[in-house]
């Protein structure tokens, strides 16, 4: 019965390096806490088992997104996994209650550097601002969202610098709910659809 | 049988003993061929009785022959033909006439008259085209080296059956009379059909084909096919020539036409059967009375002649350069008799020229030899291959000794294992390829693949191939039973090894899983998805929907499968665990539609669904 799911998306692994020293980090962890699913080597047709994704999600109370930043945002199985296992009236909707009350923690890396994300930088925006869908995301599905661990400029980083990040990625699912600036964040920003409005509507 | 329909009684006899003696046959694994001698010595009379006049139903059933050279013409376009003239002439004719003088000098050292021992020559050095064509069809050998060598002499044969038969009457001192000048005119007639066959099927047969397809009705399209080979048969005839010749021409002149699949088609069914009435016929006219009066002598006829023909064979087959694998294929099916020897016999008893004990000792003797040539094949499968396998290895090292080192070994290198191969190497990745067609290893190895001729279910072949060090075994072999022996191989001998295999159908499936094969894809599974996507689409269902519908399917049925092969051989459970699976994923599916219809209509009630990422790809999670 792992408590911490880690559901991994990388398009190309195999040329990942952030990401895969990442993933490989939490699967070296315990497996009776930490699970990893590789959606990319688990679904290469795209083809989602959703039951069995839920079902994990069921055991898990925190749930981590590792994946790379693509054009602001996640890999397309990531997003694909959200639209088939997050259903309505599972995570959220009517009798949507499935995840209430777990965490989300989002692992990611972007290619340009932390200076980019800024009014200034070539990416105009301070990397928070593309975070506003996932907070979202979770605030819907009832779910506490946990600060981000975010590793700017991947492509520069070097070996030292990744096994270190790795290595508190690690620490960190260890040591996890005990982290102290768990203390100061709500546990639910819980908000409910009101029932005459249809949710997620863009 | 004299009352009532007598070809009612008689289809009834020879079908039902054909439907009966075929599937025990195979069940033994002695392959058709053995069951229809089977059924026809039982019915004959030797056996039941069934049927006393066998030679009037060899007569009948010899079209089958006929319409198989016609059916072999048609995969035979003139240019290959035109490749295999020195096969055809020189090879042929150093197997027939060079086994006929063997035998007639054998005879005479016997001290048996020099025109029987002759003509004992000429008969037995025929070999059966039926059988031997019908063993290359069943096992598929057809394109193989062996296989085109064993054509090649049986078409010599044939032409030079024509010959051979105007010679017998002059061995008969009494009737070379009358026979002067007839020779030539005769000649000149048989020139003349020939020539009018190849013209008329070049410039008349598919214009009127053509005519014919366009009135646009089947039956009548499989008349004008029978017709045409039935026309010809009788052109032949008429002159003297030999039926299956004729057809056989005719066959070639259209392999080339667009009417030649559809003519294949429509014939085979024909030929089929026609060609078992004639093992049948072959079966009911093997005189056991002679056989019985003289066993020895007969003994001694069918081994003197199949051992004196196997010697001139297993030097044609280093002449030919038939791989050695082959050889065992290519000297049994051209060492035994052949129908032809019927013929010859019959002819000469005619002509005088030897006394009827005599033409029945040597129909039976003829008869008797092909009933053992499956027989020897099945044998020879068993006991010989492995060994001439290991033979095979010492005497070609510079093709057969070099290491392999690419990672995978595709078996089967037909039309599924070559997706595989062409999809790895333009991945970057080499293969091992094994098949059994000879000509197809050499194309292979063309490309600078390591390719391998012969037969993937050796072990010793495997292991040269490099199987115990292989990551990956690739099973895409047509053959359902030599799947799994290659299969059983691999597990027991390189379990190192991931096997990879394509299913024929669901009983392969299983039996493949069974096996603990892991990676196996149905042949027909995901093009039929394919097509039932395109009709989906057509039916006006949106192109992701129909998409998402299939692979929903392919996996409720990829699931069954697994749920299903615990209870293999119990049918009651089997259909329980099916009908509840049909059920479920019907269920499911309606409860989409529903969720579908639902969602349609919450929009109308003045919701848009768009940016509901759940707009009918998944129903609620229960």
């Amino acid at each position: 019965m792992a408590e911490i799911l880690v559901i991994a998306a990388h398009p190309q692994m195999e040329q990942s390096r952030a990401t895969r020293a990442l993933m490989e980090a939490a699967a070296r962890l315990s497996p009776a806490r930490v699970q990893v699913r590789d959606l990319y080597a688990l679904y290469p047709d795209y083809w989602i088992d959703a039951p069995a994704e839920q079902a994990a999600l069921a055991e898990a109370k925190l749930l981590v997104w590792l994946h790379p930043v693509h054009w602001y945002s996640m890999p397309p199985l990531l997003k694909l996994w959200l639209d088939e296992v997050f259903s309505f009236g599972w995570a959220y909707g009517p009798g949507g209650r499935a995840l209430e009350g777990k965490d989300l923690w989002l692992a990611t890396s972007t290619g340009g550097p932390d200076s980019s994300y800024r009014p200034d930088g070539h990416n105009r925006y301070f990397f928070d601002a593309f975070l506003h869908p996932y907070e979202q995301t979770a605030a819907l599905a009832h779910m506490r969202w946990l600060p981000p661990l975010v590793l700017h400029g991947a492509h520069r980083a070097g070996d030292a610098d990744l096994a270190a990040h790795a290595a508190l990625f690690a620490e960190r699912l260890n040591t996890w709910p005990n982290w102290p600036e768990l203390a100061d964040i709500k546990a639910d920003a819980s908000c409910d659809v009101p029932a005459d409005a249809r949710p997620a509507e863009a | 049988m004299e009352h009532g329909t007598p070809w009612l009684q008689s289809s009834l006899v020879y079908l039902s003993a054909a439907v009966l003696a075929v599937p025990l046959a195979r069940l033994l694994g002695l392959g058709s061929i053995i069951g229809y001698l089977g059924a026809g010595i039982a019915i004959g009379p030797w056996g039941l009785q069934l049927v006393t006049d066998p030679q009037a139903m060899l007569h009948f059933a010899e079209f089958g022959v006929v319409l198989m050279l016609f059916l072999v013409g048609l995969e035979l376009e003139p240019r290959r033909l035109w490749s295999l003239r020195r096969p055809i002439f020189g090879w042929g004719s150093v197997q027939l006439f060079g086994s006929a003088a063997l035998i007639t000098g054998a005879g005479v050292l016997a001290g048996v008259d020099w025109r029987l021992a002759l003509v004992a020559g000429l008969g037995l050095g025929m070999s059966s085209t039926a059988i031997g064509l019908g063993v290359l069809n069943e096992r598929n050998l057809m394109g193989t080296t062996a296989g085109s060598s064993v054509l090649s002499v049986a078409l010599l044969q044939d032409i030079a059956a024509i010959p051979i038969l105007a010679i017998i009457p002059l061995l008969a001192a009494a009737g070379a009379a009358g026979h002067e000048g007839g020779g030539w005119l005769g000649a000149a007639k048989a020139l003349g059909v020939i020539a009018a066959i190849i013209l008329g099927g070049r410039l008349l047969l598919r214009p009127a084909l053509r005519w014919i397809a366009r009135s646009d009705t089947p039956e009548i399209f499989t008349a004008a096919a029978l017709l045409l080979v039935v026309a010809t048969a009788a052109l032949m005839q008429s002159v003297g020539l030999s039926m299956a010749l004729g057809a056989f021409l005719a066959g070639v002149l259209l392999a080339e036409s667009e009417y030649r699949r559809e003519l294949e088609t429509d014939l085979e069914p024909f030929k089929g059967l026609l060609l078992g009435l004639f093992f049948i016929a072959v079966g009911m006219s093997i005189d056991f009375a002679v056989v019985l009066a003289q066993p020895g002598v007969v003994a001694l006829v069918v081994l003197g002649f199949l051992v004196v023909k196997a010697l001139v064979l297993v030097g044609m087959a280093r002449g030919m350069k038939v791989p050695l694998a082959e050889a065992p294929v290519f000297v049994i099916l051209l060492a035994q008799g052949g129908e032809f020897g019927f013929v010859v016999f019959q002819a000469a008893l005619g002509a005088g020229v030897i006394g009827a004990q005599t033409s029945s000792l040597l129909v039976a003797a003829v008869a008797l030899s092909m009933l053992l040539t499956p027989l020897l094949m099945v044998l020879t499968d068993r006991l010989l291959a492995p060994r001439l396998a290991r033979h095979a290895q010492a005497a070609k090292p510079a093709e057969i000794a070099e290491e392999q080192h690419a990672p995978v070994i595709i078996c089967g290198f037909g039309r599924y294992g070559q997706i595989v191969g062409r999809l790895l190497n333009a991945s970057g990745y080499s293969a091992t390829v094994l098949d059994h067609s000879a000509e197809g290893v050499a194309g292979i190895r063309r490309f600078g693949w390591p390719a391998f001729y012969g037969d993937a279910t050796r072990l010793d072949l495997l292991r040269v191939a490099g199987a115990e060090t292989e990551r990956v075994i690739v099973v895409a072999v047509d053959d359902v039973e030599q799947s799994l022996a290659i299969v059983d191989l691999a597990r027991q001998h390189f379990p190192q090894a991931t096997l990879v295999a394509r299913a024929r159908n669901v009983t392969h499936w299983y039996s493949l899983h069974e096996r603990g094969v892991q990676h196996i894809e149905r042949e027909t599974l995901d093009s039929a998805l394919m097509s039932g996507r395109s009709v989906l689409e057509l039916m006006g269902m949106e192109r992701h929907t129909a998409r998402n519908a299939a692979l929903r399917f392919r996996q409720h049925s990829v699931e069954m499968l697994h749920q299903m092969a615990p209870h293999q051989g119990d049918e009651k459970r089997l259909i329980a665990v099916a009908t509840q699976g049909r059920r479920e994923l019907e269920a499911l599916w309606s409860r989409e539609r529903e969720e579908r219809r639902a969602q349609k209509a919450r929009r109308g009630e003045g919701f848009h669904a768009d940016g509901n990422p759940h707009d009918g790809v998944e129903p609620p999670a229960t």
